[in-house]
């Protein structure tokens, strides 16, 4: 039974940084996520004039326990773009959301050795479960355009053995984009594989150095979206296997699978 | 064609007191998954049992396999959205040998929607379902996102005339068109079809739309435009179906914005007999079937005994 609900107490609510913001919420009637699936998010309550719900990544999950009655919690990282996030960001403790999830294809984990992960914006955000769920085994290399809009790095630093920030103007970390910290890391050390989320120039130039040092790499896409499930067939990316669906063939691909 | 009441309850396994008769079938209840909305079942099939549905109209199928048109596919506009999709389906082969097999083990009436690139290819199509023993065909001359095979066809009464022909020549099943509201006199159209063959009327599919990124000033669909759906879009559905209704004598598959029973009420006291729910479904997956109790809820609230009380029946 795939996982919906129309109750979906907020727990915790926070902005953290200007338009961004983090919800957490109880999970009770979904599915349990796993780290690169999403939930599809009704936003505007009873008014009717959005249609389409918004696909938003699970940035981290707790799986609660049932036989103390303490429910799982999914916790989301968004941006706000139009008027339904910015419904979403004014949502507070107590109140309740329409949730259909968690959706999607997400990262396969090696069972073993260690993993890059690299993020750019808010693709930082479904790598922070990655790492949380997979203790000490992760790097992370994360790029942000300024200083001012790095995000979550201090999670990473406390879920990951090391992390490398780079901004594009050079105002904090590394000058320059995530790519030459990632062949760096790459180089100098033995990764089983590279996960990696962000705009999709990041990600084809993360796929590209993975490739060229034969390190399996992930990748998870974005696109517009309408059913979330598979249906409608509104979010479709080219792939060496035909054309794809990012919201249930996806959102993560293995990178040698898309056609850049 | 038609059947009695009588022996609509002796065919009917789900609740007499919701069935159709349509064109000599009769569907459990009136509320269809409509074509496009749905894919071949299996998505929704996770939420709930395709079995309460009256009917599936399955995603739009062609002769040949087609990928579709590039993305960004859809958009959001105010109660409703734009797709682009451009008929992207395994080709009707591989509907006949990997999907239906699967859809037929619901007890629901399958509806095979059918797009050509000619005549020929319409009648080539409807002769392979009907082989297969699809229920009903739903004949696409109204998509308004590819070039040849769509909306073309549907804007003109001598080739809807000419496809109907030709596919009610080759099915052994019955035929129903599906009509674009992209024309001027949709009644016109109607009659076309039904003097070529047609055994039933599906209507409206989308409108024709549009929309631009202010900041970027391109257009958000990589096809530019695309078909117009959801909530915006039920009062058109119901003027059409009440000028269709009163133009011609077959049944009609109303639907376009159906969102709730309400909705559908509305269609159905325009003329239509069965009713399609398509975007609602991506809101709320299980919106077909509050559909359907919904008009349950009208026909007993208003001293209703079936669904076919209401077709037609607006006080004007």
């Amino acid at each position: 039974m795939t996982g919906f609900s129309t109750d979906c107490r907020i727990v915790y609510s926070e902005e953290l940084r200007d338009g961004v913001h983090a919800l957490t919420f109880e999970a009770v009637g979904l599915t349990p996520a796993q780290p690169g699936q999403f939930v599809h998010i009704k936003c505007g309550g009873g008014d009717t004039t959005r249609v389409l719900r918004r696909p938003i990544s699970v940035a981290d999950y707790f799986e609660g326990d049932a036989a103390n009655n303490v429910p799982p919690e999914i916790t989301v990282v968004f941006e706000v773009r139009g008027d339904g996030t910015q419904w979403l960001a004014e949502r507070r403790e107590d109140n309740t959301l329409d949730v259909l999830g968690a959706l999607g294809h997400g990262f396969e984990v090696p069972t073993d050795g260690q993993i890059l992960l690299v993020g750019g914006g808010l693709g930082v955000a479904p790598l922070m479960y990655v790492a949380n769920a997979n203790p000490l085994r992760c790097n992370a290399i994360l790029g942000f355009r300024t200083a001012e809009l790095i995000l979550l790095s201090g999670e990473f630093d406390r879920l990951c053995r090391r992390v490398v920030i780079a901004t594009d103007d050079g105002s904090y970390g590394e000058r320059g984009t995530v790519a030459e910290p990632v062949r760096a890391a790459l180089k100098s050390e033995q990764y089983a594989a590279v996960f990696a989320c962000g705009p999709r120039p990041m990600l084809r130039s993360v796929a590209a150095i993975a490739a060229e040092l034969n390190v399996p790499c992930q990748v998870s896409l974005e696109e517009r979206m309408a059913c979330g499930v598979g249906a409608c067939l509104g979010c479709a990316v080219e792939t060496k296997n035909g054309i794809r669906r990012v919201c249930r063939d996806g959102p993560v691909f293995d990178a040698q699978e898309v056609v850049w | 064609m038609t059947i009695n009441n009588e022996q609509l309850t002796i065919n009917n396994s789900g609740d007499a007191s919701l069935s159709v008769s349509f064109c000599g079938l009769v569907f459990k209840n009136p509320v269809v998954a409509a074509s496009g909305t749905f894919g071949f079942g299996r998505e929704y099939g996770e939420y709930y049992d395709l079995s309460e549905l009256g009917g599936i109209s399955v995603k739009g199928l062609t002769l040949l396999p087609r990928n579709g048109n590039p993305s960004p596919r859809v958009a959001e506009t105010p109660s409703g959205m734009l797709n682009a999709v451009g008929l992207q389906n395994p080709g009707v082969d591989a509907f006949i040998a990997d999907e239906l097999p699967t859809l037929r083990r619901y007890d629901t009436r399958i509806i095979a929607n059918i797009s050509g690139n000619t005549a020929e290819e319409y009648g080539i199509m409807a002769a392979k379902l009907s082989d297969a023993a699809v229920d009903l065909i739903e004949v696409n001359v109204s998509c308004p996102n590819v070039k040849a095979g769509g909306m073309q066809f549907g804007t003109s009464p001598a080739l809807v005339a000419e496809v109907t022909r030709e596919v009610r020549r080759n099915a052994r099943v019955p035929v129903m068109v599906k009509l674009s509201p992209n024309v001027s006199d949709i009644a016109e159209i109607a009659v076309a079809a039904v003097d070529a063959g047609a055994d039933a009327l599906s209507l409206i599919n989308t409108l024709l739309g549009m929309r631009i990124d202010i900041k970027t000033r391109r257009p958000i669909l990589a096809n530019v435009t695309g078909g117009l759906s959801g909530a915006a879009i039920l009062p058109v559905a119901v003027r059409c179906v009440y000028q269709v209704a009163r133009a011609v004598n077959v049944p009609i598959l109303g639907m376009g914005g159906v969102c709730d029973g309400d909705d559908a009420v509305e269609l159905m006291l325009a003329g239509a007999s069965l009713v399609g729910v398509g975007t609602a479904s991506f809101t709320d997956p299980f919106a077909p079937i509050k559909v359907r109790d919904g008009i349950e809820k009208y026909l007993n609230g208003n001293g209703f005994t079936l669904p076919s009380d209401i077709t037609g029946k607006l006080d004007a």
